[in-house]
């Protein structure tokens, strides 16, 4: 990666160089400098990115509502409702107010970002590991596999996400025995078979300007195969215009998944989701108007901060941003 | 016919765009045997890299085509061989040295990962001992403080340090035949010298065939033993270098030479060949060098010249070497 000030320090030491090459000792250059991959230079950038802390801040406390809700419950459960409480307003027992059923909706909040995390995360993974492998494949070897993968991926691309979810979700209603996994599991499979066009787009592109550079063609005059040639040079080096989307597009899917929700095809009760609890609360939204506030906040919130995080991370990866 | 290390023999290459059909390789013959050196000397688009990237392999194909010709390696054609038994000569028997260390190493990974995955990919060795042979060659190749520098990556090297670890890659499976593809031209003029003998070092330790390439003629003095003057995708001249420099039989040969700025030629205009070099998708009839050509008779326009033994071990494709050649 061009980095101006390592460019300089190397430049510098050419004198030295020259002299004393033949030396036998000789300290080497930038030696206090610590080994800089393109990685670790990312990394530094990133540290020192306002908006990088902040979203990672958000994200982690959205990281403990999904995997420890009780922390931030004191131990309420979502599912313990009362309906002589329904719809009363927020107060200091119950600092969003009661649901329609009379549950506390501060900690319907904080258990609903599971879901609505679990089905970001799974639907990006799928997308980019289903995305990235066609568009690496597609790129790399062009000709006649990349007219076949790019028509494929168009006919994917040009069904809306939205649309092509209902269609999806729709056809497999939901049974009586549902659960939290097979529910995420069904949405995920969902966003991700719709969601994987854009990243095939993305990878295929980056790969075709990797797949072209000298240090490519050098491997293969030294003997490395194709194989050997996406894992180790294609690949790390087309990867980071897709970890950028994929971020990105985190942010994306859980919105998705909170309109889906909403409309009643996503996640379904007594699965808890942001999108359930909107939905929940649609019809009250003149005499609760806080059922909908708060989780439509946090909704907002979380999809937000993995925006923020995809651009600053995007800003590190791309030396030209800086 | 004895057999050589290395043997192209009449080689043709053409690239089908979509602009026409640009003949970049016209029958192209050159021997190199071990230890020897050979220059293949020629401007930008003489075919000179072309047919280094075809003795690799490493052609893209389409758009290039080979259309004849063979390339004979200990007697066997690469050409035709299957490509599992090309593979292991690739980087094994026939080694490549890029122009621009900087974009030929891969930039998310340490040097000593990349000299390491040679003997990985070639000889089966754990990372661990690919490391332990990384640091070896790096010395070999005289960057100091080898152990400490293998954990760097290529923008923290200069960029003559970046080329002695292209080298040190190439080198490391101790190849028969190493092309250098311009090794020397991205440098500075100190750090080229430092670069050549290096390559020279390491070539009369193995007894390796190289082939540089260049379009520098100061640089081909020095180190080889014989020279290929390549213009529009024929070999016009191949000579050793002393007939080369000494009794030039081609007007190319002689208007390359007759352009080498020299210290006794001060503050003279310096020579220069008239015209461009000519496009590949329309060569000119005849002899591709007579519309810049000081010799040129109609003969030229209308026969291509055959190449003319003009001294032992020395051939011109000029009509007219003779007359050239008496200067």
């Amino acid at each position: 990666m061009s980095d101006p000030n390592a460019s300089v320090s190397a430049a510098a030491p050419e004198t030295v160089e020259t002299e004393t090459y033949r030396g036998s000792s000789l300290p080497p250059e930038a030696s206090t400098e610590k080994p800089r991959s393109l990685w670790s230079d990312a990394w530094r950038e990133l540290r020192s990115s306002k908006i990088f802390i902040l979203s990672a801040i958000l994200i982690f406390f959205f990281l403990i509502m999904t995997f420890f809700p009780n922390l931030l419950t004191f131990g309420k459960d979502p599912y313990t409702c009362d309906l002589k409480l329904s719809r009363q307003g927020p107060s200091s027992t119950a600092w969003f107010g009661y649901d329609n059923n009379g549950c506390d909706v501060y900690t319907r909040t904080i258990y609903g970002a599971k879901a609505s995390i679990l089905v970001g995360v799974f639907a990006t993974a799928f997308a980019m590991l289903v995305g990235g492998f066609v568009g690496v494949i597609a790129g790399f070897f062009g000709g006649w596999v990349d007219s076949i993968l790019s028509r494929v991926t168009d006919i994917f691309f040009g069904i809306p996400l939205l649309l092509g979810g209902i269609l999806v979700l729709s056809s497999f209603p939901s049974t009586d025995n549902a659960n939290l996994y097979s529910e995420v599991g069904k949405v995920v499979l969902a966003l991700g078979i719709l969601g994987w066009t854009s990243m095939t787009r993305i990878m295929r592109s980056s790969v075709i300007q990797v797949r072209n550079a000298d240090f490519v063609i050098a491997a293969r005059a030294l003997g490395a195969t194709s194989g050997r040639i996406i894992r180790k040079h294609v690949v790390p080096n087309s990867l980071a215009p897709l970890i950028v989307v994929a971020t990105i597009s985190l942010g994306g899917y859980i919105g998705a998944e909170a309109t889906l929700s909403f409309l009643g095809l996503g996640l379904q009760p007594p699965v808890i989701s942001w999108g359930t609890m909107i939905n929940d609360a649609q019809p009250y939204i003149r005499v609760a108007p806080f059922m909908l506030f708060f989780p439509a906040i946090f909704l907002s919130v979380a999809v937000l901060s993995f925006i923020m995080l995809g651009d600053a991370v995007r800003e590190a990866l791309d030396p030209k941003l800086r | 016919m004895s057999e050589h290390l290395l043997d192209v023999d009449d080689l043709y290459v053409e690239f089908r765009t979509r602009d026409g059909v640009a003949e970049a390789i016209n029958g192209v013959s050159y021997t190199l045997d071990a230890g020897e050196t050979l220059a293949v000397l020629g401007e930008s688009g003489s075919g000179k890299s072309v047919t280094a990237q075809t003795i690799m392999g490493i052609l893209d194909m389409p758009p290039g085509f080979i259309t004849g010709g063979r390339i004979l390696y200990n007697g066997k054609d690469l050409l035709t061989m299957p490509e599992s038994e090309r593979q292991k000569i690739r980087g094994a028997e026939i080694a490549m040295i890029f122009q621009d260390s900087l974009s030929a190493l891969n930039p998310v990974f340490t040097v000593g990962d990349q000299i390491a995955e040679m003997f990985q990919v070639h000889r089966g060795m754990s990372k661990k001992e690919g490391m332990a042979k990384a640091v070896d060659l790096m010395e070999q190749v005289r960057i100091p403080g080898a152990k400490e520098r293998v954990k760097d990556y290529p923008h923290q090297f200069s960029g003559g340090m970046r080329q002695r670890i292209m080298i040190a890659m190439a080198i490391s499976l101790d190849p028969k035949v190493l092309i250098a593809d311009e090794p020397t031209t991205a440098l500075d003029v100190t750090v080229q010298a430092q670069i050549m003998d290096l390559l020279q070092d390491l070539q009369r330790e193995r007894n390796m065939g190289m082939i540089l390439i260049t379009h520098d003629l100061g640089v081909v003095a020095g180190v080889a033993d014989k020279i290929a003057v390549m213009y529009a995708g024929r070999i016009v001249e191949s000579a050793n270098v002393w007939d080369l420099y000494a009794k030039p039989a081609h007007p190319y040969t002689q208007g390359l030479l007759d352009s080498m700025p020299r210290v006794d030629s001060k503050g003279e205009e310096l020579y220069a060949i008239k015209g461009l070099p000519p496009s590949l998708l329309a060569l000119p009839p005849g002899c591709n060098f007579n519309p810049r050509c000081p010799h040129r008779r109609d003969k030229c326009v209308h026969e291509v010249p055959p190449t003319e033994e003009v001294a032992e071990d020395h051939t011109a494709a000029c009509f007219f070497w003779k007359e050239v050649a008496r200067g």
